[in-house]
């Protein structure tokens, strides 16, 4: 296999959207919240707290459907523990979200530990299957590197015209965006501005959590200690390099996951020639390259960070 | 036609009674001015009528049914709109985004985006307002902004019309195009509360006019049956004359600007300010006036042209050399770039001039003890007032923040002075206070620089004035061989006005 070979496998493709899926569902979850205005950097411990939930969900005997919901569910709750802190008591939206990330991190490894304080392996479960789409999926290249995935990555896919139309087309969706530009036009035409983050925050989390359970439910059928791995905080860059729009979130999510089955590959391919550290820096510093380019046209969202309380002097 | 009944409403901020029992009658078809210097209590009371705030007491009636207290939505639902001081708009979304907020279910799964749009035609054409519905808001003026929000209130039905403060941002034109649209929507039976503390447009405009003073209303009349000085004196509270400028003799040239540009805000300024000389540059805010205040006090490089004080050439902004070269800047932003607001009130008034003795010692060292001294005269000789030199500087009111900005301006004898919007949202007493000053810096031997967008200040103190139109600045002219009007047609935009 040379190089060029590795950019026409259908393979590499198919890998670039398994690992693109869970970023999808946490850089449009961590857009919600912030085209709110809540930045929320507890994504990371969401997404920890969703994959250990999911999976447990199915360990138990649950559906993998009702994992997703359950998963959800649990996301929705820290979102909402989140938005009492930086929405309602107007506190630092940094320090509550690191908060809850190191709470939902340790909570999650703690109750896996409850349930499983023997194991030394990881047991797994049956996870989603690949759906082979009729006829596409025999398609040849295209069949393997589109249509062979699971329903959970067609999710994630559906996912961004969905939160598109939400934002764009719908009052709820204009009343959000509006949240987190001029929260005091929004008071103004009668809306509870409060009331708005928390729900954006809440499905924001929800969104992280679906993110965190595909890794244990759709991308390998094990939980294990570590194992979203600085994948929150990566949502968190792709939302910036996305200018907080969710289409572009797609292009970021998918680049950054195209970078990283590349490295996985170009290890194989250097044979020991450089070191391996190096590919596995290689989609970071391409990351961060990639955001200094597109930071100099952001538009951010003006109220991000700005705490809304009612009755203050405007 | 709506009647509206304020009934002994009072509000309290910690220890300030913003609203004291305060009562108020609009009907149908007239314009009620609201007067009051800033602070006595006008914002509030139309916030507490709009449910931005809770009274601590009181009621509010419209057309005999109480108003529950604290709802902007039950507000709106009874009629009542609100322009605000500072526009309530999303500036990177488009004008019917801004306006349809709020208008449709937030569970409804759909907008009905091109039904709204044709409203909104059809209201902007009835009050002949226009406006284009698709335009993206950051990209409109400041007129046309205040057109959005008019429209966004009459979208959603008001019969109250209340403008708080409408006019700071307009021209004269802008201004009198906007009285003409309020004229049109009074005739057809809204009625219109315009806050404001411009005597002229309420003369202009009201039909009657109650006056606040530190939380009281203090007198209510008939527009018609009063004049100009009668309700100056009922705002203030006593008679009040602002210094008028008398005339000296100017010297040399203290600074000049010779060809200057900015990227492409600032083209080919000349100006030259004299010594014992207030030149004045009328404009509407964003036109380039910050631009050129950030680079006359050093914190923005400009890209070419020549800057010189004493006939000196600078060449690269540095605050510090610019102190040192004896700039003196009242900044127009008191709160964020004039004093750093966490600070004590003492730190502040030395932060400037901390390099030299006695404040500065053995080369590295402040002397706190000097500093504070330093601080105490000051303090006294322009009457700062505040519970200690200790307190936080945003503790201040704005017309203490201001003594204390020139202060520390002053007490350095600067050659040059830049006052930028140096009386902006002062009271009477204050504004008085900053033009002696700056007429006393003047007869001392100063050159000023004066930023405004209050052609009566200009009037008042400047020597000359040029205007400021898209970055463009015209030759200065005497003060006393132009107008008022003239001026105002060329901050319109028509530079050739100048006869």
């Amino acid at each position: 296999m040379d190089w060029l070979e590795l950019f026409i496998s259908a393979g590499f493709w198919a890998a670039t959207l398994r690992i693109a899926a869970p970023l999808i569902f946490g850089t449009i979850g961590e857009l919600i919240c912030e085209r709110a205005g809540v930045l929320n950097l507890g994504i990371e411990g969401i997404m920890t707290m969703g994959a250990m939930v999911g999976w447990m969900w199915v360990f138990q005997g649950g559906s993998l459907w009702g994992a997703i919901m359950f998963a959800a569910f649990i996301g929705a709750m820290f979102g909402l523990l989140h938005a009492v802190f930086a929405v309602h008591l107007g506190l630092s939206q940094h320090v509550s979200g690191i908060g809850i990330t190191m709470l939902a991190s340790s909570l999650s490894y703690f109750v896996f530990r409850m349930f499983l304080p023997n194991s030394t392996t990881p047991p797994k479960i049956t996870a989603f299957q690949p759906l082979e789409i009729p006829y596409l999926s025999k398609l040849p290249f295209l069949g393997e590197a589109l249509f062979s995935h699971t329903a959970m990555t067609y999710l994630a896919l559906a996912i961004i015209p969905v939160a598109i139309y939400m934002l764009y087309r719908t009052p709820v969706g204009r009343a959000v965006r509006m949240a987190g530009e001029n929260p005091v036009a929004l008071e103004a035409q009668g809306i509870d501005v409060l009331h708005i983050r928390t729900g954006a925050v809440m499905v924001g989390s929800a969104l992280m959590a679906v993110g965190g359970a595909y890794l244990t439910i759709s991308a390998f059928d094990a939980f294990f200690f570590g194992m979203i791995n600085g994948r929150g905080w990566i949502c968190v860059a792709l939302v910036i390099f996305a200018s907080w729009k969710p289409g572009r979130a797609l292009f970021g999510a998918l680049l950054f996951a195209g970078l990283d089955a590349f490295q996985v590959r170009a290890q194989q391919l250097a044979g020991g020639i450089i070191p391996y550290q190096f590919f596995l820096m290689l989609p970071y510093i391409l990351s961060i390259a990639a955001m200094v380019v597109m930071s100099k046209r952001m538009i951010y969202p003006k109220a991000l960070l700005v705490p809304f309380r009612r009755g203050d002097r405007i | 036609m709506a009647t509206l009944h304020i009934k002994g409403v009072s509000k309290q901020f910690g220890s300030l009674i913003a609203n004291d029992n305060i009562s108020l009658s609009v009907s149908g078809g007239e314009v009620v001015a609201l007067l009051g210097e800033n602070g006595a209590g006008k914002t509030t009371l139309m916030n507490i009528l709009f449910g931005h705030y809770v009274p601590d007491g009181g009621s509010i009636e419209i057309d005999g049914k109480e108003l529950p207290h604290g709802s902007t939505d039950a507000a709106i639902k009874a009629g009542v709109g609100m322009v605000h001081q500072h526009f309530t708009l999303a500036e990177n979304m488009t004008v019917l985004d801004n306006i349809m907020l709020g208008t449709e279910s937030l569970y409804s799964l759909t907008s009905k985006v091109s039904t709204a749009r044709k409203k909104l035609i059809a209201l902007a054409a009835q009050y002949d307002l226009e406006i284009h519905p698709d335009a993206i808001v950051g990209k409109l003026s400041v007129g046309e902004r205040q057109r959005v929000e008019i429209l966004k209130v009459l979208y959603r039905g008001a019969k109250i019309l209340i403008l708080d403060e409408p006019t700071a941002v307009l021209t004269p034109d802008q201004t009198s195009q906007l009285f003409d649209n309020l004229r049109h929507m009074v005739a057809t039976g809204m009625s219109v509360i315009f806050i404001s503390h411009k005597l002229h447009e309420i003369m202009a405009i009201s039909d009657r006019v109650a006056i606040l003073r530190h939380g009281k209303m203090v007198g209510e009349v008939v527009t018609k049956d009063t004049d100009k000085n009668r309700l100056a004196e009922l705002m203030v509270g006593h008679k009040v004359t602002r210094p008028k400028a008398g005339k000296v003799k100017s010297g040399g040239p203290v600074i000049q600007m010779k060809n200057l540009y900015l990227d492409d805000i600032l083209k080919d300024i000349n100006l030259t300010v004299s010594e014992k000389q207030i030149v004045a540059i009328a404009g509407v805010a964003g036109n380039g006036q910050r631009e050129l205040a950030d680079v006359l006090s050093g914190t923005r490089q400009w890209s070419s042209g020549e800057l010189l004080i004493d006939d000196q050439l600078i060449s690269t902004a540095d605050p510090r050399e610019f102190l040192a070269k004896g700039f003196g800047r009242i900044p127009e932003d008191r709160h964020h770039t004039g004093t750093i607001g966490e600070m004590s009130v003492w730190e502040n008034l030395v932060s400037e001039n901390l390099r030299q003795p006695p404040l500065w010692k053995f080369g590295r060292i402040i002397d706190f003890k000097a500093c504070r001294q330093r601080a105490a005269e000051l303090v006294k000789q322009f009457d700062i007032r505040c519970k200690s030199m200790e307190v936080q500087t945003r503790l201040l009111s704005g017309g203490n923040m201001q003594k204390l900005i020139l202060a520390r301006t002053l007490s350095a004898s600067p050659k040059f002075i830049l006052a930028s919007q140096p009386v902006r949202g002062l009271d009477e007493g204050a504004i008085a206070f900053v033009h002696e000053q700056l007429l006393d810096a003047r007869q001392a031997g100063a050159g000023i620089l004066l930023i405004s967008e209050d052609l009566d200040e200009i009037f008042a103190v400047a020597d000359k004035v040029a205007v400021m139109y898209h970055g463009q600045l015209t030759e200065p002219v005497e003060v006393r061989k132009t107008s008022i009007s003239q001026i105002g047609s060329m901050m319109g935009g028509d530079l050739d006005a100048v006869a």
